[in-house]
């Protein structure tokens, strides 16, 4: 592999990027005709459809996003509101910080990028090749981008007309995170982050109800981590 | 109308994009200890995050009981742990899943 020259490594690296986005393919095409459709009914046709799909690329907000288009939300409104439903992405963006410290001209995009899914597929580190690794986080991140623009154009264009057969598709987004999940449990020794993650986001949810418990979970996960940080610490290092 | 629902689309573009490069911003010269430990042990406990979140609007208190999301969640598992092949436990857990809410617990 070492000795094979650059130009045929870098179709090998969109190859094994393609194949590593696939899982995620289903679920955004699938959840982007959702939004399509919903934004559609709410009078905003294909270019919004697209425009939010491009500039905002971040799922649950542009779920949120209809609602404050069709009720003509106010500025302070929609800011506080995004901040509110994206505040999560703080916590991925700061635990790639050293990830992604040398990515270069792909950097922005790759930052610009970080979705759910996207951050699902990346975060644990694995590269087919230490050397292009920047390289492909790159194209997962933009496979991932246009399969969402593809489901948001194809929801706009359809409208409410689409044979919609496929219930319980929507469950892929879950597969994909459960076995994001199993994965990392079979690759690490120490399992209490995960038992973090998963306990205290129940508690969050159980107390707190559907609604509003995904930022104190994140708060509460941090809490705990950094209190454990010197047990923890010790055996990363 | 059309000039304020551009303005709101560009103000939650903005807000996203702040929001995303916003610790890349702040740890630009250096990484805290603090922060990249924060980096090893976040990644793993936030996948755990998004699992319960997928999960939640699951009602488990009256018929099928959640058992569709059980089953096909156990599958996911049972399928990765197995075969190590992420693709595979997705697709079969969707398969499973879809079968289970058309055909099984209509």
């Amino acid at each position: 592999m070492e000795k094979s020259p650059e130009a045929e490594r870098k179709p090998v690296i969109v190859r094994k990027a393609f194949l590593k986005s696939l899982p995620v393919m289903a679920g955004y095409v699938v959840l982007g005709i959702g939004f399509g459709i919903l934004l559609r009914n709410a009078g905003y046709g294909v270019l919004w459809s697209v425009a939010m799909a491009v500039l905002i690329y971040a799922g649950s907000m542009q779920y949120v996003g209809i609602d404050l288009l069709a009720g003509g939300a106010g500025i302070l409104t929609t800011i506080l509101t995004t901040v509110m439903v994206n505040a999560r992405h703080l916590f991925y963006s700061i635990s790639m910080v050293d990830r992604y410290k040398n990515a270069g001209k792909y950097k922005p995009y790759m930052i610009f990028a970080l979705t759910d899914e996207t951050y699902s597929l990346l975060c644990d580190g694995e590269t087919p090749d230490s050397e292009h690794a920047d390289l492909y986080r790159f194209l997962v991140s933009l496979f991932n981008q246009l399969y969402w623009i593809t489901g948001c154009l194809l929801g706009s264009l359809l409208g409410a007309v689409l044979p919609f057969s496929s219930a319980g598709i929507e469950f892929s987004m879950t597969a994909l995170f459960i076995a994001s999940f199993t994965e990392q449990w079979l690759r690490t020794k120490d399992h209490i982050p995960a038992l973090t993650g998963l306990l205290a986001t129940l508690l969050c949810l159980v107390v707190l109800g559907p609604e509003n418990f995904l930022i104190p979970a994140m708060l509460l996960i941090t809490l705990i981590l950094t209190l454990l940080r010197g047990r923890l610490g010790r055996k990363a290092v | 109308m059309n000039t304020h629902a551009a303005i709101l689309v560009l103000v939650m573009a903005a807000v996203t994009i702040l929001l995303r490069f916003l610790p890349f911003l702040v740890f630009r010269k250096r990484t805290p200890a603090y922060i990249s430990y924060l980096g090893e042990v976040l990644p793993a406990a936030i996948i755990g995050l998004l699992v319960i979140y997928c999960l939640k609007d699951t009602v488990i208190t009256r018929a099928p009981f959640g058992a569709p999301e059980l089953i096909a969640g156990l599958a996911v598992v049972g399928l990765q742990v197995w075969k190590r092949n992420s693709l595979l436990s997705i697709l079969g857990g969707t398969v499973i899943y879809m079968v289970l809410v058309q055909a099984v617990f209509p």
